[in-house]
């Protein structure tokens, strides 16, 4: 199937540093899509190449194979920054009318459009109130909205849920569901790796301008997996050190639960076979794959100094 | 194009409905008319009276110096400049023992200290009575002295300005207040629009709605959206302005009584010379009014107000984008807005010292030179058109100091542009004016 966007070796370099050096990835339609990396790895500048805020010094951005034009195609786009605020004095609803005109739906369509989601997100007594009346969880609400209402192919959303309740983010979260179901593509940038792992189909990990990781989020984990066992017995004070395995971690919360970690070139079966011959009780026995929250910081940690300033929840 | 207008009118329509806009359109006519009025009538009114102690030794003043509204000399005995105060005079004037016409000082004492203009009064009183005194030495009687005082005032100059065999009343005073107003009318609102410009793009950038615009719209087209919308708003308030003040001075002739309307009509229909009888009968105030009326109709207001328009939207477009751009860089704190500010109003603070040199002299080189350079050419040009055109400011002048003011103003837009295109989109970096200047003259 031919990507819905697909980037090749996008460069865009500031006065200072490469923001982005030579970047490629391709977005598959309908996929919900990770940008992953920590402060200052380059996922604004190459956001803002997307959406054609900016121009890349280098390389080309396809949009439905076609090369992407930002006069064009702004329209397919639909871009909720990190930075994103409203028109404090502005009434709500001439405000939403505002934006979706300048992403050129006309006047009558974009009524229409924006009544539908008004409805659908309970906000119609919001028209003639004015964004300083509304609370930080409204106002991303009503960002969203715009965002999408114009029915772009491609979703961007930096940052999502931040300043929203669990109440919202999961409102926000079934819709982002909804849209991809109904074919819209998006993109996810955020540093929430719990998030990621919860929304997204395929990742890609960007750091210092470069892409150092790219693919789905099962495959990643499994690339990553260190050979690592949670065993758990009612007898954990059986279960010792050996030529199979080393134990690396007893203190669980639940104490009868050992993280072992497997010697190299030993299957987890002569493990599990081990463990009944030693006739310990096994409550359970399963691989323990890395979050994604550690491949990041393993990835990160050895490009930048330890005081790096990401979110690490 | 078609999101240039969209955002044209969003800019044009938030401003006109909001109520200040119609509170400062109503209320600056009204305040200036209040304050015309209001100096004048102080001017008359207001001022304190002083009583003035004269001690003249030679016993010659008394008479000649002349009382008026706010003078009042007395001539009393035993007042000297200690006890001027306790016997109720506001000054005391000390006149010398007159020796030959030697240069003497004469020493004014004063419990609060005289205006500047109160004195030149008592010195010109004082240098009069002198000189009628010397009349009388060289024999000529004060009585005559007094006719020929009365009656010397008569001489009334009436100036023309020859273009080709034509020749045209000219009217220095009028077209310096014409010159004067308009120039000055230019510095306020490129200051009241210009900080608009300045104010509504900070307020894009600090409330993050920046980047949410331009991915919808070029950085360009927000930029110039806001300040042709922010320019059509000054346009709009200067009609209302000029309505407002045309329907005051219709209702205000309106209120006038009736024999004094007769009058000014009169007044109208003889050109001004009626008989000597009319004339005598027209009040000092019709006379005024027509006099009023008359110079209005000798000046070329169609020509005015097209240059006023023009120059004053040559000069919006030529700051406000350079208002825009610093606006762009500025990050929350309003201080740093200000520093960043300080060298574009200086030249407009400049340029409106120059409008007040050359409205004195304008047809020296530096008028011509500040009327053609961008940066003070609306100011000083409204000041010279004033005098005429052509007769004061050729008609090549005018071509040439608008042409540099378009060329100049395309020139600030295209700078401020790229400017504004890096710094609306950058958070929590305090940007100088030398990274501005090398964001303007970066290629691409």
């Amino acid at each position: 199937m031919e990507p819905l966007l697909s980037l090749s070796h996008l460069v865009k370099h500031y006065a200072t540093q490469k923001a982005v050096d030579d970047i490629s990835f391709d977005i598959q339609k309908g996929s919900i899509f990770g940008l992953l990396g920590p402060n200052g790895a380059g996922k604004t500048t190459l956001l803002r190449m997307i959406t054609g805020i900016f121009y890349p010094d280098a390389g080309e951005i396809k949009l439905e194979g076609k090369h992407f034009d930002p006069l064009l195609d702004i329209r397919e786009i639909g871009y909720m920054p990190e930075e994103r605020g409203l028109y404090k004095k502005m009434k709500i609803g001439e405000q939403a009318l505002y934006l979706a005109q300048l992403r050129g739906l006309s006047k009558a369509d974009a009524m229409e459009k924006i009544k539908y989601w008004f409805e659908k997100f309970e906000m119609q007594s919001w028209w003639n109130k004015k964004v300083e009346d509304l609370s930080k969880g409204m106002s991303q609400k009503l960002q969203f909205v715009i965002t999408v209402l114009h029915e772009p192919k491609l979703i961007i959303l930096d940052e999502p849920f931040s300043g929203l309740d669990p109440l919202n983010a999961n409102l926000i979260k079934d819709e982002i569901y909804a849209l991809a179901k109904k074919g819209s593509t998006i993109i996810f940038s955020t540093h929430r790796m719990e998030q990621v792992e919860e929304i997204c189909d395929h990742i890609v990990l960007v750091n210092l301008g470069k892409k150092i990781l790219d693919g789905t989020v099962a495959d990643i984990k499994q690339q990553f997996k260190e050979s690592i066992f949670a065993i758990e017995t009612n007898q954990p004070e059986l279960i010792k050190d050996n030529s199979l395995f080393s134990i690396i971690d007893k203190a669980d919360k639940n104490p009868n639960k050992i993280l072992v970690k497997l010697s190299n070139a030993v299957a987890s079966n002569q493990v599990l076979k081990y463990l009944i011959e030693q006739n310990i009780p096994i409550v359970s026995y399963n691989e323990v794959l890395p979050s994604l929250n550690d491949i990041f910081i393993q990835l990160v940690e050895d490009t930048q100094a330890k005081a790096r300033a990401f979110q690490n929840i | 194009m078609h999101k240039i207008w969209i955002i044209i009118q969003r800019e044009y329509t938030s401003r006109v409905k909001n109520k200040r806009f119609l509170l400062v359109t109503f209320l600056v006519p009204l305040l200036m008319v209040g304050l015309i009025v209001g100096s004048a009538y102080f001017s008359f009114k207001g001022t304190e009276e002083r009583k003035i102690a004269v001690v003249d030794p030679n016993g010659f003043f008394k008479d000649k110096l002349k009382n008026s509204n706010q003078l009042k000399f007395e001539f009393p005995k035993d007042v000297d400049t200690s006890n001027y105060q306790s016997k109720g005079y506001s000054d005391i004037l000390l006149m010398p023992l007159f020796e030959g016409d030697k240069k003497a000082d004469y020493i004014l004492r004063s419990k609060k200290s005289m205006g500047f203009n109160l004195q030149e009064t008592i010195s010109y009183k004082i240098n009069t009575a002198i000189e009628d005194r010397m009349l009388e030495k060289a024999g000529i009687q004060q009585s005559i002295l007094d006719s020929i005082h009365k009656s010397a005032q008569i001489a009334e100059l009436k100036a023309y300005e020859d273009e080709g065999k034509k020749s045209k009343e000219s009217n220095a005073a009028l077209a310096m207040g014409i010159g004067y107003a308009s120039g000055l009318l230019i510095y306020i609102t490129m200051f009241i629009y210009g900080t608009m410009v300045l104010r509504g793009v900070m307020e894009e950038k600090t409330n993050r709605i920046a980047e949410v615009i331009v991915s919808s719209v070029k950085p360009f087209e927000l930029m110039l959206g806001k300040i042709i919308g922010i320019g059509a708003v000054g346009l709009t308030q200067f009609l209302m302005w000029i309505i407002v003040v045309v329907t005051l001075t219709g209702v205000g002739m309106g209120l006038l009584p009736d024999d004094m309307q007769n009058q000014v009509q009169q007044l109208q229909q003889s050109g001004g010379q009626m008989g000597a009888a009319g004339m005598a009968q027209a009040s000092e105030s019709a006379k005024n009014i027509y006099a009023f009326q008359h110079v209005l109709a000798t000046t070329n207001w169609p020509l005015i107000i097209g240059c006023f328009l023009f120059y004053f939207l040559g000069g919006f477009l030529f700051y406000a984008s350079l208002f825009a751009a610093v606006g762009s860089v500025v990050n929350e704190d309003p201080q740093d807005a200000q520093s960043l500010m300080f060298p574009i109003t200086m030249p407009i603070i400049f340029s409106y010292i120059i409008t007040n040199v050359v409205i004195q002299n304008p047809n020296t080189p530096m008028a011509f030179w500040a009327s053609v350079i961008p940066f003070s050419s609306p100011m000083v040009m409204m000041a010279r058109i004033s005098y005429g055109v052509p007769s004061t400011v050729p008609y090549w002048e005018l071509a040439l100091s608008m042409v540099t003011l378009i060329g100049g103003f395309l020139l600030t837009t295209w700078l401020s542009a790229k400017i504004y295109r890096t710094g609306i989109l950058m958070y929590g970096k305090k940007v100088t004016w030398k990274e501005m200047i090398k964001w303007a003259f970066a290629k691409s």
